[in-house]
């Protein structure tokens, strides 16, 4: 799919500060985008700026071929749905949701709503004030309001963050449904990974005003490019080293565990530092006189700490340079009785990065 | 609540309303000498209503109070909206010190200073150097009530509508305004009462034909207290207490006032 929405070296500072940092992105029509990232990383200024709420103070943004940068908010053919979902208190949720529909006759915007307010399913709330909503509700009736205008892109500054986690959970299949049906793209700004991951068809990843890492949750969650991106994702054990060979993607790193081979697309040359990532359910736990296959790295340890946790069990390993492993290993294996075990990994699932 | 904090709040209370409460009693004295007590009467409230200038001088006041709390609450409010909503200028903070300073500025000095503006501008003085002059002395207030309901309001609500289209004066009207509203009522009658009561600057500005009722009230207790005056001030007292009580209900209420607080 061609880019629709394209952010060009965008650049926003408010004084010293710099929110976004000389950021690029494409968004393709129909995706959705999941920025991702602690606060202050710059996600919501990201946003704002797509809207129009702040001016850039380099780059250009750019949807379809029209050049938005200079345009005023209520110019541009975009829309957003607010974090507090700022639904107007003194209209009812009808009033709220035509308010967008001002250029259409009575009758046609009357027909939207009613359209809208199905979609939503709240069909029986179009006379209520928002105030008698339950979060949930008012939620829904945010997302109305923001798809009246058909806008060619939907930007949700955390659409869930005020829900509690049941609700969560139901809404975000809710939002992905409806989303598939409109095939508007969405951007959506989140600090809640696996909420990122629940809803996104791409997920980028922001630092300090910068993008770190675009792609598929899978991707990012196998093939960090940082320990950054690695952390933000899930539990991970982080092992230092020096590259020492490559072979294609296969990459020898010189561990104070010993050397160990792992996937490395984007691992730094020859003789520098790096840091391989491994998850913790990537491990396998056998006995220490256990063989493990050929190709198979190994780590031998002390068990530390054994957790049960129902689906699997959690260990702690205290390797020989007294550094620990976590290795999440599925429970019934036998394996909790040991004091000592052997964890083995393919290269494939460990990453090599740059320290 | 305690002994000692309920008698503290009983001497409180006495200490700022006795005086007001003795007023209002002797309103309703049968004897026309107003320290001592002749019976009950509403006879003075009969002469009250027969007194002809005092009757023209409540007009005037009212008048004044009317176009000066109007004046007073239309520059406010842009006062207010330019301090709130314009985002960072140059000199903000500034500004926003002169619009609050006249509040505490002393009455005679704002008196006086008009009055040889007045002067200077060759206006003659009568209602509209009045109207003018409560209406500077209303503006502080209003934008500062204005202001207040202005830092409540969550900014993403101007935000959204912009967002659905509206294009700055429809944000304005259909979002900001009708939001802002009940502070407006409220600021509005704060004028209003702030130049009915006031005596010290309709002293300097007011010419021949535009006495406000303090101005006649105070000229008559010159000549001596009698119980019509008292009859008069009660009057006034109740009707400034209705507004006030007004006003802080407007501002008080959930949702319109200060949300934050």
């Amino acid at each position: 799919m061609a880019p629709f929405l394209t952010l060009e070296r965008l650049t926003k500072t408010f004084g010293a500060q710099v929110a976004v940092a000389d950021l690029s992105l494409a968004v393709p029509a129909g995706e959705i985008l999941c920025l991702l990232g602690p606060s202050g990383c710059g996600k919501s200024t990201l946003l704002r700026l797509i809207a129009g709420f702040e001016t850039p103070t380099g780059g250009a943004i750019r949807l379809d071929g029209v050049d938005l940068t200079g345009l005023a908010p209520h110019r541009r053919p975009v829309n957003m749905m607010f974090q507090s979902y700022a639904l107007f208190p003194h209209l009812s949720v009808s009033r709220n949701i035509a308010y967008g529909l001002n250029g259409l006759r009575r009758s046609a915007a009357a027909a939207r709503v009613e359209e809208l307010l199905r979609l939503v399913q709240l069909e029986d709330f179009g006379n209520r004030r928002p105030e008698t909503l339950s979060g949930g509700q008012r939620q829904r009736v945010a997302l109305a309001r923001a798809l009246a205008r058909e806008p060619k892109v939907l930007l949700l500054d955390e659409p869930l963050g005020a829900l509690d986690r049941g609700l969560r959970e139901q809404t975000q299949g809710e939002l992905r449904a409806i989303q598939r049906r409109l095939g508007t793209a969405f951007v959506i700004v989140t600090h809640d990974p696996s909420e990122a991951m629940a809803l996104a068809d791409r997920i980028g990843v922001m630092d300090k005003g910068r993008l770190v890492q675009v792609g598929r949750s899978e991707t990012l969650y196998e093939r960090p490019v940082n320990r950054f991106v690695a952390g933000l994702l899930g539990d991970v054990n982080l092992i230092p080293g020096t590259v020492r060979d490559a072979d294609g993607a296969l990459v020898r790193v010189e561990t104070a565990l010993g050397p160990i081979f792992a996937s490395g697309e984007s691992a730094p040359s020859i003789g520098a530092p790096a840091v391989i990532a491994l998850r913790p359910e990537r491990l396998a736990a056998s006995t220490i006189d256990g063989v493990a296959a050929g190709d198979r790295n190994t780590l031998d340890g002390q068990v530390e700490a054994s957790i049960y946790l129902g689906d699997h069990i959690r260990f702690d390993i205290r390797m020989r340079d007294g550094s620990t492993i976590r290795a999440n290993i599925p429970a019934g294996t036998g394996i909790a009785s040991e004091t000592h075990v052997r964890l083995s990994f393919a290269p494939d699932a460990a990453t090599v990065m740059a320290a | 609540m305690s002994v000692l904090n309920r008698l503290s709040l009983g001497l409180g209370l006495v200490f700022l309303y006795a005086p007001i409460a003795v007023l209002v009693v002797f309103s309703f004295n049968a004897s026309s000498l107003v320290t001592v007590w002749g019976g009950f009467s509403t006879r003075w409230y009969g002469v009250l209503v027969n007194d002809g200038p005092l009757i023209a001088a409540a007009l005037v006041s009212l008048k004044v109070a009317s176009l000066a709390a109007l004046v007073a609450t239309l520059l406010g409010t842009l006062a207010a909206l330019a301090l709130n909503r314009s985002g960072r200028f140059t000199g903000r903070g500034g500004f926003t010190g002169l619009v609050y300073a006249p509040m505490v500025m002393p009455e005679v000095i704002t008196g006086l200073s008009l009055l040889l503006l007045f002067v200077g501008l060759g206006l003659d003085r009568g209602l509209v150097t009045l109207v003018i002059a409560h209406a500077t002395l209303g503006l502080g207030f209003v934008a500062v009530v204005v202001g207040a309901r202005l830092k409540g309001l969550d900014g993403s609500l101007e935000e959204a509508a912009a967002d659905l289209g509206a294009g700055p004066f429809r944000v304005f009207a259909t979002v900001t305004l009708p939001l802002i509203a009940p502070s407006l009522v409220a600021a509005f009658l704060l004028a209003f009462t702030l130049s009915l009561d006031d005596l010290v600057i309709a002293s300097f500005v007011s010419g021949p034909g535009a006495t406000t009722l303090p101005m006649r009230l105070y000229s008559q207790v010159r000549l001596g207290v009698n119980p019509e005056i008292n009859a008069a001030s009660t009057l006034l007292v109740g009707g400034v207490t209705v507004v006030v009580l007004a006003a802080s209900f407007l501002t008080g209420r959930r949702g319109v006032g200060n949300q934050g607080t």
